[in-house]
């Protein structure tokens, strides 16, 4: 009744292509952005400081990981590696260059995921589905080893552990102990709309069409031109930026602090439940993928003490395993294609009501 | 010089001059391979059979051996909870072919993947609520295996073998030969090759799709078992071997994925691999090169031949 584009017409090709063709959909953005915007005025260092600004932080590499797995059909379980490499790096440049501007850190040290993940790609050309999936195990685990057994890379400390150190951005402190939760989750909020806008622009251009034509059949869209090895390569590549960026911000924008267990295998399974739960190949997935995997625990941590159920931690903990376990499955059967496609279903159902066809 | 030297030269100059050594490093790859081994057996009945990667194995691995060591914890005879254990999988078996597989039969292979996560972080959970999530110690002499190690004085020196770990090759190997007579001989069997072959196939031909999942997932359940068992008495049974069940993948790519004396040479390959790698080569770059060092094997041997060492090979189509 409200949800219906009856009246709005096209008149030129730029309205014809655009992203959001629908004028409700660019109202109901822009009421999303405004309460992104308001969240810190609530004043709730929880809902800021835990909750939005990790949730924030993994749909970024969510959509990394969308980008190789659902559009171009690369399945990867070296994610949490590859943020790995991002904070990492990002930590080496700051301590060499204390100078340079740290978000500027945080940008670049996605190149040099960039490039770990283009190296470790290279077996794609030949392998693909498990297959491939094995073997960027190998990255995992390889990498991970690396950061633990190389010290210059955490700068010799005793700790083994990466440090934030304390950085300013015009006056305001943003990195460390002491910047407050409002300018990190400002930041975050900033770096991934603009690469969310970014990723939005790469899918719908010819980039993401190769993608879409590698993953749908590779042999075809050899057949039909695309190279495959710059086409794969270029994904791994820009996937593990996104990846790269986000494991910068994980850990200087919201953790503090870093060791290597924080880029393990369960990092990286964790980011693909996302954009499994949330829908392969679509951009909204990853979003409400890492909403559900991220959020539900904590929401389920938090039922039984409003509840007023006596339940001791450890066991609200086996239980929220345990719900998270059954939810997944529910999910996968009740729509295997994800959360973005039952968003799809249920805007369809919305622009015919209140009539059933 | 010198480090072409190390790394070319030096370690098979240690290796001529302790064979003793050399043996009790292959000795114990051996073993280890064996334990990978079984865990990716179960992988590949599973995948045969019904095209399902599961990732749940390492976890049904633990959790068989939890519910095995919790059963006995609460005074039952070792036998007795022993085959509870045997009912209890063919529960599990039953519950995940009814509640995951049957409602998704059809999917794309990475959803049925994804159930198999959901099916490991229940068990994870379930695991641990009911039998508490610290270690527990297996307690082997209840089931008749032996304790204690012999010791050979050969190869100018000594080679000490656990009783233990040869029991576990004995059991293994009986386990694996009977697998292979059932798979080969019996109704049931070759009803399970058909269903590998082509599921509409067998479908057409009166084969229950259902029943054959059932005993497949039953017969990885047993699989579970057993490598639950040998490697809780080797070390304690925590959740932590599930990430020692990742070990399996990188042996599954050696073996292939279809094929169960693959997944047995794989497991060896990799073992024996895994350990020399470390004992001779590990201390050059600073130890603990065991954690990543299957995986490289195996991504190099995909380079050269990505079917696997017995797997079928790839044809693709357009």
């Amino acid at each position: 009744m409200f949800y219906r584009e009856a009246g709005q017409f096209k008149t030129d090709y730029a309205s014809d292509q655009a992203v959001f063709p629908i004028l409700q959909d660019r109202i109901g953005l822009a009421i999303i952005f405004v309460i992104a915007l308001a969240i810190p005025l609530a004043d709730n260092d929880f809902l800021t400081n835990a909750v939005m600004i990790p949730f924030l932080i993994f749909t970024l590499a969510a959509i990394g990981l969308n980008l190789l797995t659902g559009y171009t059909g690369l399945l990867s379980l070296g994610t949490g590696a590859f943020m790995g490499v991002g904070a990492y790096a990002c930590y080496k440049l700051t301590s060499i260059f204390p100078n340079v501007n740290i978000i500027i850190w945080i940008i670049t040290s996605g190149f040099f995921a960039a490039a770990v993940g283009a190296i470790f790609g290279l077996p794609s050309l030949r392998i693909k589905g498990f297959y491939l999936a094995i073997a960027t195990l190998a990255a995992q685990f390889f990498l991970e080893w690396c950061f633990t057994h190389i010290p210059w890379l955490y700068n010799y400390n005793n700790s083994a552990a990466i440090e934030v150190p304390q950085r300013e951005l015009f006056g305001i402190i943003v990195t460390g102990p002491r910047a407050t939760p409002e300018t990190r989750y400002y930041i975050v909020l900033a770096i991934v709309v603009v690469m969310t806008w970014l990723a939005s622009n790469l899918v719908h251009g010819r980039i993401g069409r190769m993608w879409m034509a590698v993953r749908d059949m590779d042999i075809a869209a050899e057949l039909m031109g695309i190279r495959l090895l710059p086409t794969k390569l270029l994904a791994f590549a820009v996937s593990s930026f996104y990846c790269g960026v986000a494991g910068a911000m994980l850990t200087f924008l919201w953790y503090g602090a870093a060791e290597s267990t924080v880029f393990n295998i369960n990092q990286s399974f964790t980011i693909l439940f996302m954009i499994i739960i949330g829908g392969l190949g679509s951009l909204l997935g990853a979003y409400l993928g890492a909403a559900l995997i991220f959020i539900l625990p904590i929401i389920l941590r938090f039922v039984p003490e409003k509840l007023g159920l006596p339940l001791h931690a450890a066991t609200v903990e086996h239980v929220s395993f345990m719900i998270t376990g059954v939810l997944i499955i529910f999910f996968l059967i009740a729509e295997p294609a994800g959360l973005a496609r039952l968003w799809q279903v249920g805007k369809q159902k919305l622009r015919v009501w209140p009539f059933p066809y | 010089m010198h480090l072409l030297y190390m790394i070319f030269i030096d370690p098979f100059v240690q290796m001529g001059s302790a064979p003793d050594l050399l043996a009790q490093t292959l000795w114990e790859g051996l073993v280890g391979g064996m334990l990978y081994a079984l865990i990716a057996l179960g992988f590949v009945l599973i995948f045969k059979a019904s095209g399902v990667f599961n990732f749940a194995q390492g976890i049904m691995v633990v959790f068989a051996a939890l519910t095995f060591v919790g059963l006995n914890d609460v005074g039952l005879n070792a036998f007795l909870a022993l085959g509870l254990t045997i009912v209890v999988m063919f529960g599990l078996a039953f519950a995940i072919e009814r509640s995951v597989l049957r409602p998704l039969v059809n999917q794309p292979d990475i959803i049925l993947f994804m159930a198999t996560f959901g099916i490991t972080y229940f068990l994870i959970g379930f695991g641990e609520f009911v039998f508490g999530g610290d270690p527990k110690v297996m307690e082997t002499e209840n089931l008749f295996l032996p304790k204690g190690s012999v010791t050979y004085h050969t190869l100018g020196g000594i080679v000490q073998l656990q009783k233990l770990d040869v029991a576990a090759v004995i059991v293994a190997s009986v386990m694996v030969a009977g697998l292979a007579v059932f798979f080969s001989k019996t109704r049931i069997g070759r009803a399970l090759r058909a269903v590998a072959d082509s599921h509409s196939a067998a479908l057409s031909v009166g084969i229950s799709l259902e029943q054959i999942w059932v005993i497949v997932w039953f017969a990885a359940g047993l699989v579970a078992l057993v490598t639950g068992i040998f490697w809780g008495a080797r070390s304690d049974v925590s959740f932590a071997l599930e990430i020692i069940a990742l070990k399996a993948l990188p042996v599954l790519i050696l073996g292939g994925f279809t094929s169960i004396p693959g997944a047995i040479v794989g497991g060896l390959i990799i073992g024996v691999g895994e350990k020399l790698g470390e004992f001779y080569w590990g201390p050059l770059v600073g130890g603990g090169t065991d954690a990543w060092f299957a995986y490289v094997i195996a991504l190099v041997f995909l380079l050269f031949r990505p079917q696997g060492l017995f797997g079928e090979r790839i044809i693709e189509r357009v």
